[in-house]
């Protein structure tokens, strides 16, 4: 504690200048959860968890078809049109500051800078990912070059369009609203319409190319949809950061599950809950960009799956490893006093096994307490008792080993000398099926493997 | 800039130039290798997650020596690439879509704590991040003539960015140098290189380190798209210029030059000759090296689009005077005469009348009034094609198991090719004589 103390806060709040955050209250927060703290956040909130869900579903089908990075090369592309659409807004006298012009400009430079990926790869020998790149810095590079233009030289200054760069959700007005609500409200549609479609191009092109599917139709309404989220999301998170609701979901999503349906449905989910928990949490916290803290709350979720998922987050991944060791040393405990001929493991031998085996003191008590629950053997005062399930296991792994050696000597022509290393990693995960398949096999051969006499142990 | 027309400043336009062509340029190099391992995207995601490192480590040391931010980087860019790695490994997605959740998550995290220092009157500001402040880069004590230039009291106001580029620019170099064979074989053949004892994945880790350090070498000067752009453009226009590692690198580093400078007179002295104030100098470079890339993908010598046009052009006249030629030879054999529009019938989709014409005017073919004939030396070459032609019938019947009467359309094509076919029989499957 004291160490820890005695290191300096990295976020310091020994600054005088600092303007201390107060943690807001319970009610508070569950005011603004609630939405109950006032119109214009209410707006926000419900603007971005509009926004969180449309683009975690549409993510999903931009991750299937292997276009998530292209996704940030469109976002990027936006810049330019944004400039060029305030430009020539100001030039033809129109109100410059009208947001629909700004975003149509964002949509026409974006879908160029997709058009350009495609003409990269098609007319150069580059790859995609220099394609992605190279349009994602170009348009970009060209966007900062209209922005600090405008800046420098109109009349009315730049006038607030680098919000588009990190987003300002701060400022969304009821029209905006009704644009997000009307990009999810077409996501699901879509995807309610088009389900079978979108599955048939996203895992098998090809074949839904010869099975007479407008393919290049279906993949543009896909298309289209990435590029509505994306610049809806310019202003809510910006356009660094919009590509993150459209991945981070899918991604998330993907390791809950492996059906399409169920993948649409948590990505929305997992996006509409950022949305909304991260619009909560900077409502909160004043002075924080909302679309930064959005996009953490995001990837906060996405930690947690990918810790937590059932079958392939990290946690079940470790039980899984941990669980076949344990089968593997208790297989090897049991095989070897099968052949021993012995019912008994001393508590010297055990001690000895361990180190020579590296377990741990805690893996070396939870192989113990699988033994014995399993009912395989029982704790006496001189060691561990094989029951007569352990020496059956014995038996069993033992005529696995003998059954396997017999195959790789007789089949895959590995010298006697040579096989029982291999064998050793082998025999543990022998199905029951493929005991009955080796008999079969190495029967056809003459070779028995005599069912163990287990009496005899 | 009041007055229209543009005038250097040793002062004003010295250190931005000299700062951006120096990132420009250790950037370029060290993107050669990007590109080649199809990592640019890497650069493109550790650029961008440089930047909690970056403001973590400032945090922490309350300095902004390069030392520090060169720590903090090469540990972010390290995180990065086994984040990155982790994600795939567990959430079994493209290498892209992993790079994407990691490289958001943390530029996100890096935009908050910003924030965070902002508040502390720190002079870091996420906008600086992305376009940098070449326009600060200011040299106070400026010599009036280039004869001061080297003056021991005025390279003493030389801005420190510059020291730190300069230096990223010079290491890379050394990098590059001393790692030249290892890196190329890496960047090839990643398992050969491990097996001949040069362990590919460190070597990878070293370039992601490197790539982090000319990242936050550039940030303050540049932006970090900046880096972006010059990490990949330059050395995908030096790809298509050439086939040779060494060449590639040469080609890539003049161009990352080229953009440097460029991008700044574009900056500054093109909206000047116009009366208008100067743009971002590193956005400017980015379109110049878009532009560099442009041209090359239009024009270069053996991958550009022209030349390539031009060859299957070439190509498919070249096929059409064959086939031509050929169904003259097979005529000629049946007795029967060809005219020009006999040709057209039976020669579907192929330019009939320009190849004619070529035919023609190289002295292969000759009109007389009752048709198309060939000349001796027009009959030497329609016999090397139709012996091509019967040969790979009798190859393909033969040797590859075709049908007989399912071998006229490949043996058409394969008769274009230079590679002759094995020579021996001399009848083909349809029992017709082999020239």
């Amino acid at each position: 504690m004291s160490l820890l103390a005695s290191i300096p806060n990295p976020l310091g709040t020994s600054s005088i200048t600092e303007v201390h955050d107060q943690m807001p209250s319970t009610s508070e927060i569950l005011q603004t959860l609630t939405f109950q703290s006032g119109y214009n956040t209410n707006l926000v909130i419900l603007g971005t968890t509009l926004l969180g869900l449309a683009a975690g579903i549409i993510g999903v089908f931009a991750l299937l078809r292997k276009r998530s990075l292209m996704t940030d090369a469109l976002s990027h592309a936006t810049l330019p049109g944004i400039a060029i659409a305030f430009l020539t807004a100001t030039t033809l006298g129109f109100n410059s500051k009208y947001i629909p012009t700004l975003l149509i400009g964002a949509g026409v430079t974006g879908i160029i800078g997709v058009l350009c990926i495609q003409a990269i790869l098609r007319f150069s020998r580059l790859r995609e990912d220099a394609a992605i790149g190279i349009v994602l810095s170009v348009f970009f590079g060209a966007g900062i070059v209209g922005l600090s233009y405008i800046q420098a030289n109109a009349a009315s200054g730049s006038a607030g369009l680098n919000k588009f760069i990190y987003g300002q959700a701060a400022t969304m007005q009821p029209p905006d609203v009704l644009l997000m609500g009307g990009i999810a409200l077409a996501a699901i549609l879509a995807t309610f319409l088009f389900l079978k479609e979108f599955a048939l191009i996203c895992f098998n092109d090809s074949f839904a190319k010869v099975d007479g599917w407008p393919v290049s139709m279906i993949d543009l309404v896909m298309m289209g949809l990435v590029v509505l989220v994306t610049v809806a999301g310019l202003q809510a998170v910006g356009l660094i950061l919009v590509v993150a609701m459209l991945i981070i979901p899918a991604v998330a999503a993907r390791l809950w599950t492996e059906r399409l349906l169920q993948l649409v449905i948590i990505a929305g989910l997992i996006g509409a809950g950022s949305g909304y928990l991260g619009s909560v949490i900077s409502a909160l916290l004043p002075r924080k960009p909302a679309g930064a803290v959005i996009v953490l709350t995001c990837s906060g979720i996405f930690v947690l799956s990918m810790i937590a998922a059932p079958s392939r987050g990290i946690v079940s991944a470790v039980v899984r490893r941990v669980r076949l060791r344990l089968k593997i040393e208790a297989d090897h405990i049991f095989e070897h006093a099968y052949e021993s001929s012995s019912n008994l493991i001393s508590n010297t031998e055990l001690k000895d096994l361990s180190g020579f085996r590296g377990w741990t003191m805690a893996f070396r008590w939870m192989l113990i307490r699988s033994m014995l629950n399993a009912g395989q053997a029982v704790r006496t005062n001189v060691g561990l008792e094989l029951t007569n399930a352990g020496t059956h296991r014995g038996a069993q792994v033992s005529r696995n080993h003998a059954l396997w050696e017999q195959y790789l000597m007789s089949y895959a022509d590995i010298a006697p000398s040579h096989v029982d290393w291999s064998v050793d990693q082998v025999e543990h995960v022998l199905s029951q099926e493929l005991v009955n398949e080796l008999e079969r096999t190495l029967s056809s051969r003459g070779i028995t493997i005599p069912q163990p006499n287990e009496s005899s142990a | 800039m009041s007055t229209p027309n543009f005038q250097f400043d040793i002062g004003l336009d010295l250190f931005p130039l000299l700062a951006a062509t120096l990132a420009a340029v250790g950037c370029g190099l060290l993107g050669n290798f990007l590109v080649l391992r199809k990592l640019s995207l890497m650069g493109d995601a550790i650029s961008h997650s440089v930047l909690p490192g970056l403001v973590i480590a400032f945090l922490i040391a309350s300095t902004r020596s390069p030392l520090v931010m060169f720590l903090g980087a090469a540990i972010a860019g390290v995180t990065t690439v086994l984040l990155v790695e982790l994600v795939k490994k567990y959430a079994r997605v493209e290498p892209g879509a992993a790079m994407g959740v990691v490289f958001s998550a943390l530029f996100a995290l890096g935009v908050l704590l910003i924030e965070r220092a902002a508040v502390r009157h720190i002079d870091l500001d996420a906008d600086c991040v992305l376009h940098g402040q070449l326009e600060t880069l200011v040299w106070y004590g400026a010599p009036k003539g280039l004869g001061e230039l080297f003056h021991p009291s005025n390279l003493s106001e030389i801005p420190r960015q510059i020291y730190v580029l300069l230096g990223m620019v010079v290491t890379a170099f050394f990098f590059v140098g001393l790692f030249f064979k290892e890196l190329r074989i890496a960047a090839f053949d990643p398992a050969l290189s491990t097996t001949q004892g040069f362990n590919a994945t460190l070597l990878h880790y070293l370039l992601m380190i490197f790539v982090a350090a000319a990242t936050v070498a550039s940030f303050e000067a540049v932006g970090s798209i900046l880096v972006i752009a010059m990490l990949i453009c330059p050395a995908a226009t030096a790809r298509l210029m050439t086939d040779r590692l060494l060449t590639q690198i040469v080609w890539s580093v003049l161009v990352a030059l080229l953009c440097g400078i460029g991008g700044y007179i574009a900056a500054t002295a093109v909206p000047a000759m116009f009366g208008k104030d100067a743009v971002n100098a590193a956005g400017s470079m980015s379109v110049v090296a878009g532009g560099i890339l442009t041209i090359a993908i239009i024009g270069a010598p053996k991958h550009g689009l022209v030349t390539r046009l031009s060859h299957s052009k070439k190509l498919v006249r070249k096929i059409s005077i064959d086939d031509v030629l050929a169904a003259l030879y097979r005529a000629e054999e049946a007795g029967q005469t060809v005219t020009t529009y006999s040709l057209k019938q039976a020669l579907v989709g192929r330019a009939v009348d320009p190849a004619i014409t070529t035919a023609i005017r190289d002295n292969m073919v000759e009109r007389d009034q009752y048709g198309l004939n060939l000349t001796p030396t027009g009959r030497v070459s329609a016999s090397e094609i139709v012996r091509k032609h019967r040969l790979w019938e009798h190859y393909l019947v033969e040797n590859a198991g075709f049908a007989p009467d399912h071998v006229h359309d490949t043996a058409e094509q394969l008769e274009h090719l230079k590679t002759q076919p094995p020579a021996g029989p001399t009848t083909d499957p349809h029992g017709k004589s082999i020239p």
